[in-house]
């Protein structure tokens, strides 16, 4: 295993793998520090930095982090690495790759960036990353252009799209509907209306599918439904006919994580393949959805790499992306500040790894979303969320979640209410998905400039969607 | 305050099903003063719960006879950050060995306040269930973790431990109380060889009696089959979930 070596200010650091080398260059959050891989000092987190700038892209073709032979992840990522599209940065350092794209980023050429995807690795992403301040992840980020659709379209430019998030602690459908009828009057749930489940079982899954494919029919909403429930659910349910949009998982980066969620790559070919054959879509056939987030593998225990060493959670959460893009997701979102302060302490880490993980996602060929959120017990508040949508916003993000008044009365956590996006898209100048809007347009929801209703004030428009809340 | 409060007529059917925060109206794109207010005045609840320190005197006073004993993690900014240090007892830590059948340890976890306003009650009413049971005195734990009991339970030779803690405030209940029952504790057991009874909180959530019948029950269980955990699913065991499974997380393990 080659040691590398770095000096700063006299003092030099020893680097005894990649994936050291990787944590070390980190900025700090705590996840790490549990983990047992942070820097010791600043002076050594930027001492890996330099080593790492100076580092090859192409190292990371040759030696890797989590093993190939012991982790089905790293075959993925390797197995299907595209040589053509890496050429054109086939020569560069870490450090001159972040260069070259911040370069693409100031003259606006989004197809220099968005053509490399399939040719980088998680690794690679991850380290540019990490060289990258939050406004190189927001300037970067914005130049990647993932376009995906079922019943709308994901991603396009000038457009924000939301995911609707109507749970309820048990899964009553009038709570739900009160939610989702609140939400839609806020002009959220073009990326999806998307439900977590209080309760993981085929019957409730079923029957929460159909109540949302019923609304999206009878009101001819151009978006698509999803029971966050465990991909085996969804496929028993599927099988027996329920109304299946898309097929939700949590994933992890590497091969033990995925373990601890109970699944495989093969069930996911399994499952994607159920959902196309189904033929729900309009505009489009990606049918999966995808949930990660900074800690997931840490938290199952599952995220060390070769020789045991364990692997940064920042490098972690790029490889989920690599499992997530062979799958041509709909959508892909990070749960950021969800999982815990023992992760991300406070609004400092969880807005910069909102960014890096927007920015990950984007340059490896996702159309990624975030879901903004903290709990109770970590060092955030509505300011840090505030000012992470709005650099999310900035930096092109697909999606972001929504709930009712910000906090979810099933997860009891906080993210973003409905009105916080219409903020993000008032100050930014950005519209909801296409289709999406001309249905807004339709339903009245929307007045002459494009804004939407407060229909607090003047009901009159929203009388057609309230009546779906007569269960 | 200022704000707009939506019309009632038009809105009831949204507020009256869910105890989600629907239709808050609008000022702009934003919410009204008063709704951004409700919203910190929970957040507020929460926050203090987390971080306003345990009165063990208070406790010890409530509970009579107890031990008391804090975990590895010095302060609670460590403590939120480190939960393998809130998870073994400080150096140096002396309890005594016991032959007592049960040892019920009451850790402040994420919420002193619903250990101080919960612990004692439950402890009394499940004392009263376990007539035949030998119970060593309480222990106090500060930044405490569930895992905590291992190591207590251990060094006072228990053949059960039973934690009470406090949950992971929410907006809507910063004082929830969770038990975890764990038969033959010792360092390493694992989540998926305990018994949770949670969200303790009379008069809103499960009450002392409720909590004391439904643990006295897995404690009989228990002992009938030498162990705790998933083998007692029936009985209301949850399998451990990974960070980001969404189901209602708790972070106090």
């Amino acid at each position: 295993m080659t040691v590398r070596r770095g000096t700063v200010g006299g003092r030099t650091f020893e680097f005894g793998s990649l994936a050291e080398l990787l944590a070390k260059a980190t900025p700090a959050r705590s996840g790490d520090v549990l983990a047992g891989c942070a820097a010791d000092s600043a002076a050594e987190r930027v001492a890996a930095q330099s080593v790492l700038a100076d580092l090859p892209l192409a190292t990371f073709l040759e030696e890797q982090v989590v093993g190939y032979d012991e982790d089905d992840v790293t075959r993925l990522i390797l197995d299907t690495h595209d040589r053509a599209a890496f050429a054109p940065v086939a020569s560069l350092t870490v450090g001159g790759f972040r260069d070259r794209l911040l370069g693409w980023a100031a003259q606006g050429d989004e197809a220099a960036i968005t053509g490399l995807a399939r040719g980088l690795t998680p690794e690679m992403v991850a380290a540019t990353a990490k060289l990258m301040r939050n406004a190189d992840l927001v300037a970067v980020g914005r130049r990647a252009r993932v376009v995906t659709g079922l019943r709308s379209t994901i991603g396009l430019p000038g457009r924000l799209a939301a995911r609707l998030q109507p749970n309820h602690p048990t899964d009553d459908p009038r709570g739900v509907m009160a939610s989702v009828v609140d939400g839609l009057l806020h002009g959220s749930g073009d990326a999806v209306i998307g439900i977590n489940p209080a309760t993981d079982s085929p019957t409730r899954t079923t029957a929460l599918l159909e109540l949302l494919d019923e609304t999206i029919t009878r009101y001819a909403i151009p978006t698509q439904s999803c029971v966050l429930a465990h991909v085996t659910t969804t496929l028993q349910v599927l099988e027996q006919g329920a109304p299946v949009d898309l097929v939700f998982q949590s994933i992890a980066g590497t091969q033990a994580g995925n373990r601890g969620f109970g699944v495989t790559l093969d069930l996911l070919v399994e499952a994607q393949a159920a959902a196309v054959a189904l033929g729900r879509g309009t505009v489009g056939r990606n049918v999966m959805y995808f949930e990660t987030g900074q800690g997931a593998a840490l938290s199952a225990d599952a995220h060390r790499g070769i020789d045991g060493v364990p692997v940064d959670q920042q490098t972690l959460e790029a490889r989920a992306y690599a499992v997530a893009r062979a799958f041509d997701p709909l959508l892909v979102n990070t749960v950021v500040g969800f999982i815990g302060p023992e992760y991300l302490y406070d609004g400092k880490q969880v807005l910069r790894a909102g960014l890096e993980d927007h920015f990950c996602g984007k340059l490896l060929g996702l159309p990624m979303g975030v879901d903004v959120c903290y709990t109770n017990h970590a060092e955030v508040d509505g300011d840090d969320t505030d000012s992470l949508m709005l650099l999310l916003g900035a930096a092109g993000c697909a999606f972001l979640i929504t709930v009712p008044g910000a906090d979810d009365v099933m997860l009891h956590y906080q993210s973003l209410s409905f009105s916080d996006v219409l903020t993000v898209r008032q100050v930014l100048g950005l519209r909801p998905a296409p289709e999406f809007e001309e249905w807004l347009l339709r339903m009245d929801l929307l007045d002459d400039s494009g804004r939407v209703r407060d229909v607090t004030a003047d009901p009159r428009p929203a009388r057609t969607l309230l009546a779906a809340a007569e269960l | 305050m200022t704000g707009q409060p939506a019309p009632r007529d038009a809105f009831a059917v949204l507020r009256e099903a869910t105890q989600a925060r629907v239709a808050l109206g609008r000022a702009g794109d934003a919410l009204p003063t008063s709704r951004e207010l409700a919203f910190r005045v929970a957040h507020a609840a929460a926050r203090d719960a987390v971080h306003a320190p345990l009165d063990t005197a208070a406790l010890r006073e409530a509970l009579g006879e107890a031990l008391e004993v804090r975990s590895a993690a010095p302060d609670r900014a460590v403590y939120l950050q480190r939960p393998d240090l809130g998870r073994r007892l400080a150096e140096g830590t002396a309890l005594p060995s016991t032959s007592a059948d049960l040892a019920v340890v009451l850790g402040d976890g994420l919420s002193p306040r619903a250990l101080q306003e919960h612990g004692p009650g439950t402890l009394a009413a499940l004392r009263e269930r376990l007539p035949g049971w030998s119970i060593a005195p309480p222990v106090v734990a500060r930044q405490a973790r569930v895992a905590l009991g291992d190591e207590i339970g251990a060094r006072l030779g228990v053949r059960a431990v039973v934690v009470l803690i406090g949950e992971r405030p929410g907006l809507t209940a910063a004082d929830s109380l969770g038990a975890y029952l764990t038969w033959a504790p010792r360092p390493g057991r694992a989540d998926s060889e305990r018994n949770c009874v949670s969200n303790i909180r009379p008069p809103h959530g499960t009450d002392y009696a409720q909590a004391a019948d439904t643990l006295a029950g897995l404690l009989v269980s228990a002992r009938a089959l030498g162990a705790s955990g998933v083998a007692l699913k029936d009985q209301g065991a949850k399998p451990p979930t990974a960070g980001l499974d969404r189901s209602p997380p708790k972070e106090i393990r």
